[in-house]
């Protein structure tokens, strides 16, 4: 008996986005990462294609940061170098290293937008993967900081973010002059989401210079919340809306290590089990959750999250006869 | 297709005599419509409309019962594809596998750890639901004997995985704790469905893909529905576009064979990977997952992820309105004001956690919603607030008499002061704020 299995057509798709140039491309990567290109819902390639599997950014810091003790003890002996840390990264499979320069933070190291700037090349002359660069956090450091790292690094094709919508300006004219991808975050709603990529191409940076990050809550947190923004966002796109039709980034590291669950010891809480599988799946397991709504990069942190990410990643990618 | 309410309204009798319980017909059928009435409830309804109506307003996705009493599991009954266009109602049952091949104190130890598997996460009790004997032995009397071993001491629903000479000997003993048997084959269907119905419990049909499946059951349907779909799950990839594809077919299509609850089982043979498999199974649709992965450490995230999935996105998330202590607390803590709104909520309590200073946070009852938006609806303006803070009796329990407001309402502290009689410190405005706000005022607190 044939079922007719129930194919939807859909009009849009995501945009592709490489990020990373190499030496031919102006830059001076080993490789570059390229994501989106999705016809269809996640992995239902039996509609749509799907052409390029998800990646993961592993996350460093310019100054050694105040981790848990289980992300400690693998990055030890590389907290303080971020040329080592990246290196470290890299052998631990990340496609990409998340940059954040937190020492540029006023209230911390305050680190001077040329020093900011001399790290990042740094890392670049390091590891030869694409690299995503945010600030500390503090908008106007930020906007001094941002610009003359793009200006530094112009040719390397960065990711550079963040771009809010009250703070977009520098950081998108950054990209924009210095070619570089800009990283649109938004605070859990798909119309200031919308609203941001709109502005941004009003400035002129062309819409698939952008990557969307709609915040990422983490699991047990309201990861839901993110999971069906991105769903609609991807309805969104494939229906055709061209400012929704960016690759998505979630920073699921930050907030999965921040889960009271994942980093409670186990006499506090002895029903909940060994504290170390449940934090290292805590974080696993927001990557998998969000990537079955549609995310295309994953920043993550411990390396056994990473494998097991990736590996699902991989049997999902394995498209089916069915 | 779900009819709209103009279509069901057609068919009521339009006497808006109220006996449904609504206050019209039109509403009656707005109800309906939206699942929330039956047609059972009017009482005028021509058997014409019944007739229809019933078929038409049948759910798309068949309910189907696991277990007993307190063990019992309801499965199926879903009608959308994605929890934003209403809510997913039944949550995936997580099964886990123990083998025949146990015996005496093995699996008494087996029982005991799967039994264990029950934790407390943000105020819920969160548990499996149901223990999967398998007949890895082969042998039928093996089998007969671990069923009833492990019924007689489990706290949760049975599954039943055997061929049809194993499942023959084990049902009859623990048909009364209505078990969910597995598998009805193409090779062994007419025995293994005729034992379930004998014994009145649910069945699980096990094809080869969407086809060969879809065909079996449409043979099995014909003499039994008490049903769940197993599309013998050969790979992650495959058994995700079956799962959607099928619920896709019952929703939109109203394609019956397809019309019931569906079980995935785990290929993964390394338990994290497996937790991290179960996850996709999770999301899309399966309402049960049978899995090996037995320590609580593994399944409390694969449980979180359930939970969040299943919350309904129509009803803000919110945490008890009370006071919440965090940390050793002592009277000389900060006392820190927010909204309910579970995500405010714990965005404020990870940063007081964060800020190593521990301190009290007072949940204002806001029905949920966050600080700018109960602002704006005047549920978190100063007379609330001062209220509140006056009935939790918070300020007996410390010895200062200063309280913190999220700094995006520092316009409500003129007024909030002049209600409570209290100091009014401006915090930040961000929750990610609170750490250096805490390390700046109260350094002597530091632990």
């Amino acid at each position: 008996m044939a079922t007719n299995m129930l194919k939807e057509k859909y009009i849009g798709k995501i945009n592709t986005v490489t990020i990373g140039a190499t030496k031919e491309q102006g830059g001076t990567r080993t490789s570059t990462v390229t994501v989106g290109g999705d016809a269809t819902m996640p992995f239902l390639q039996f509609e749509g294609d799907m052409p390029l599997k998800p990646v993961v950014a592993m996350e460093i810091q310019d100054v050694k940061p105040d981790w848990h003790p289980l992300l400690n003890e693998v990055f030890a002996d590389v907290m303080d170098c971020p040329v080592k840390w990246a290196q470290k990264c890299v052998e631990c499979g990340a496609d990409l290293i998340y940059l954040k320069l937190a020492g540029a933070d006023p209230d911390g190291a305050n680190k001077s937008p040329e020093d900011c700037a001399k790290i990042v090349k740094e890392v670049l002359a390091a590891v030869g993967v694409p690299l995503i660069v945010v600030g500390c956090g503090n908008d106007e450091k930020d906007n001094a900081v941002l610009p003359v790292v793009a200006e530094s690094a112009a040719g390397e094709n960065l990711l550079i973010g963040l771009a809010e919508q009250d703070n977009y300006k520098s950081v998108a004219a950054a990209a924009m002059v210095h070619k570089h991808k800009v990283l649109a975050q938004s605070p859990l709603d798909i119309n200031i989401c919308k609203q941001l990529n709109i502005l941004i191409t009003e400035l002129g940076l062309a819409a698939d210079n952008i990557i969307i990050d709609p915040s990422t809550a983490a699991l047990g947190y309201g990861i839901e919340y993110t999971y069906s923004i991105l769903e609609r966002g991807r309805l969104g796109a494939l229906g055709g809306d061209k400012m929704l039709s960016q690759p998505v980034i979630c920073q699921v590291g930050y907030e999965a290590w921040r889960a009271k669950e994942a980093v409670a010891a186990e006499a506090d809480f002895p029903n909940w089990g060994v504290q170390a599988d449940r934090a290292i799946l805590w974080e696993a397991m927001t990557a998998a959750g969000l990537l079955q709504g549609g995310a295309h990069i994953m920043v993550l942190r411990h390396p056994e999250a990473v494998r097991l990410f990736k590996k699902n990643a991989e049997a999902l990618m394995a498209a089916p006869e069915i | 297709m779900a009819l709209t309410g103009l279509d069901i309204f057609k068919q009521l009798p339009k006497t808006n005599c109220k006996d449904c319980g609504s206050p019209t017909c039109l509403a009656f059928a707005m109800a309906m419509a939206n699942g929330k009435a039956s047609l059972d409830m009017c009482p005028h309804a021509t058997e014409a409309a019944k007739e229809t109506l019933g078929a038409a307003t049948a759910p798309p996705v068949r309910t189907v019962k696991v277990g007993v009493g307190e063990q019992e599991i309801v499965m199926g009954d879903e009608t959308v594809l994605f929890r934003h266009d209403k809510t997913f109602y039944h949550p995936t049952a997580l099964a886990i596998q123990i083998s025949d091949t146990l015996s005496g104190a093995e699996l008494d130890a087996k029982i005991a750890k799967v039994n264990a598997l029950v934790m407390d996460r943000v105020g819920q009790q969160i548990a499996i639901d149901m223990v999967a004997i398998t007949n890895c032995s082969g042998n039928a009397a093996t089998f007969k004997a671990a069923v009833e071993a492990v019924a007689a001491k489990a706290n949760f629903a049975l599954m039943l995985v055997a061929d049809a000479a194993g499942l023959e000997a084990a049902v009859p003993a623990v048909a009364a704790k209505k078990p969910l048997l597995h598998a009805a084959t193409a090779e062994n269907w007419e025995k293994v469905v005729e034992l379930a119905k004998a014994n009145n419990c649910p069945v699980v049909v096990k094809g080869n893909g969407l086809d060969d499946t879809a065909a079996l059951v449409e043979k099995v349907a014909a003499q039994y529905k008490e049903l769940v779909i197993d599309f013998g799950n050969q790979s992650q990839a495959k058994t995700l576009a079956e799962m959607v594809n099928a619920r896709r077919l019952a929703i939109k299509k109203k394609f019956r064979p397809f019309g019931y609850p569906m079980l995935a089982c785990t290929q993964a043979t390394c338990a994290r990977e497996e937790i991290v498999e179960a996850a996709t199974y999770v999301a899309k649709y399966a309402s049960i997952i049978c899995m090996k992965a037995d320590e609580q450490a593994l399944l409390l995230p694969l449980m979180a992820w359930r939970m969040n999935i299943y919350t309904d996105p129509q009803k803000p998330m919110a945490v008890d309105a009370k006071v919440y202590e965090i940390g050793d607390v002592t009277p000389d803590s900060p006392v820190y004001i927010c909204t309910n709104f579970a995500l405010t909520y714990f965005a404020v309590e990870g940063e007081v956690v964060g800020s190593k200073i521990p301190g009290y946070i007072v949940a204002v009852d806001t029905d949920g919603a966050s600080v700018l938006t109960a602002w704006a609806a005047g549920k978190f303006v100063a007379e609330p607030i001062a209220e509140f803070v006056e009935k939790m009796g918070i300020m007996s329990k410390v010895n200062h008499k200063s309280i913190v407001i999220p700094g995006y309402v520092a316009i409500i502290s003129g007024k909030l002061k002049e209600k409570s009689g209290l100091d009014v410190i401006v915090g930040p405005q961000e929750a990610a704020g609170i750490p250096a706000f805490a390390k700046a005022n109260y350094p002597h607190l530091m632990k």
